[in-house]
């Protein structure tokens, strides 16, 4: 431990007290993760302290915070990355969705829009999909993967629509809807989604500020999926169009 | 262990704030720098246009009206806010064409080096306007 950090850590608790913002000096090793830090505290200085963890190891996106203001997963980035040897760390909750206590979120306004849109969790392996026709060769058994999506959240909170239009469906689903019209689902109506897409609170509500690629861990960029619906949509919308009036 | 009040409480709040969220940029990168600016000059814009309606107005007082409000705009405060209007007109404007083009998926990859080189388009634009509105 040749490091010393000042974690500023936001508080809260549901007893009426208005939040507030706890500092705590920790020696760290500069190659330790956040979570690491952040546990160490919980451990050793304030065991009330409340955050989200399970894999420690990027793959469950269950410890989404921001740390000096933007949005990641502390177990995932080092102390050195974000900050130097005597120090500051601000830690926050994530922004657009209520906070429990403390770090903790509660992700249901994010797992009921995923739900909605049908986000299957699990997707045919690229490679193996035959190059010209983009679908499986007759011979070979589908082989599957997790999706890039972890549902971490991060995308929601750094989307400033999601802040403002609280019905907006948010980077993750418009990505996931995205992502079912590439490779449907069995039992999911794309036609339903590419509405749903097509609708008030759907990808022309995005402003394109680009903030939910910024942060995403996990290199699914939404926004480049919410242009590309876009782009779909008005092609489609276009053909109707001239179809009609011919 | 040190204890100290937050900023604010937008935790709690997130619905009384969707104007402030609109404007937060803690934390947030260049796109949204971008998003924010582009939000104030569309408002501003929009009142310039207002306020230029009002005072066309004054065309209706006949030519002595107009005449001194013709005096009055070439004061030195309404040259300076001419040149705030042409900055917010570039800036809307110019980002307006990236956030078109890149919203569509054209170009989505280099949106950042395409709002620098617009910002460097903006400046130049904005100098040569400003020198030509205090060389009248």
């Amino acid at each position: 431990m040749d490091w010393q950090v000042t974690f500023r850590v936001f508080r809260y608790k549901q007893d009426g007290a208005p939040p507030r913002v706890d500092s705590f000096i920790v020696e760290v090793s500069p190659d330790e993760y956040v979570i690491d830090a952040i546990e160490r505290i919980w451990a050793e200085q304030d065991r009330s302290l409340v955050f989200g963890q399970a894999c420690h190891h990027g793959a469950c996106g269950s410890c989404g915070i921001r740390v000096n203001g933007r949005e990641k997963l502390p177990c995932s980035i080092t102390i050195r990355s974000v900050t130097v040897d005597r120090g500051t760390l601000m830690l926050e909750p994530l922004r657009n969705l209520p906070v429990i206590s403390d770090l903790l979120v509660n992700m249901t306004p994010f797992y009921e829009r995923m739900e909605r849109v049908h986000f299957t969790p699990v997707r045919i392996a690229e490679p193996i999909l035959d190059e010209t026709s983009g679908r499986l060769a007759a011979d070979v058994s589908p082989a599957l993967r997790y999706e890039n999506c972890l549902e971490c959240g991060l995308c929601f909170s750094a989307c400033p629509i999601a802040g403002t239009d609280p019905d907006y469906l948010g980077p993750a689903a418009l990505a996931a809807i995205a992502r079912m019209i590439e490779e449907p689902r069995d039992g999911v109506d794309v036609d339903a989604l590419r509405r749903l897409a097509d609708g008030e609170h759907g990808c022309w509500r995005c402003h394109t500020a680009f903030e939910c690629s910024e942060v995403c861990p996990s290199g699914v960029d939404p926004a480049r999926s919410i242009a590309a619906l876009r782009r779909k949509l008005t092609g489609e919308g276009l053909d109707r169009l001239f179809r009609a009036g011919r | 262990m040190n204890v100290e009040r937050p900023h604010d409480l937008t935790y709690q709040v997130a619905e009384s704030r969707r104007v402030v969220n609109w404007l937060d940029s803690r934390g947030r990168g260049l796109g949204m720098w971008a998003f924010v600016a582009h939000r104030i000059t569309g408002i501003g814009l929009v009142v310039y246009l207002l306020l230029h309606l009002v005072l066309l107005s004054i065309l209706a007082q006949g030519p002595d009206g107009w005449d001194s409000f013709v005096a009055l705009a070439r004061t030195p405060v309404f040259l300076a806010l001419d040149v705030v209007l042409i900055a917010g007109v570039l800036i809307h404007g110019l980002n307006g064409v990236r956030v078109a083009l890149t919203g569509m998926d054209f170009g989505l990859r280099q949106q950042k080096p395409a709002l620098v080189g617009l910002a460097i388009v903006a400046a130049v634009a904005l100098v040569y306007a400003s020198i030509r509105i205090v060389a009248g």
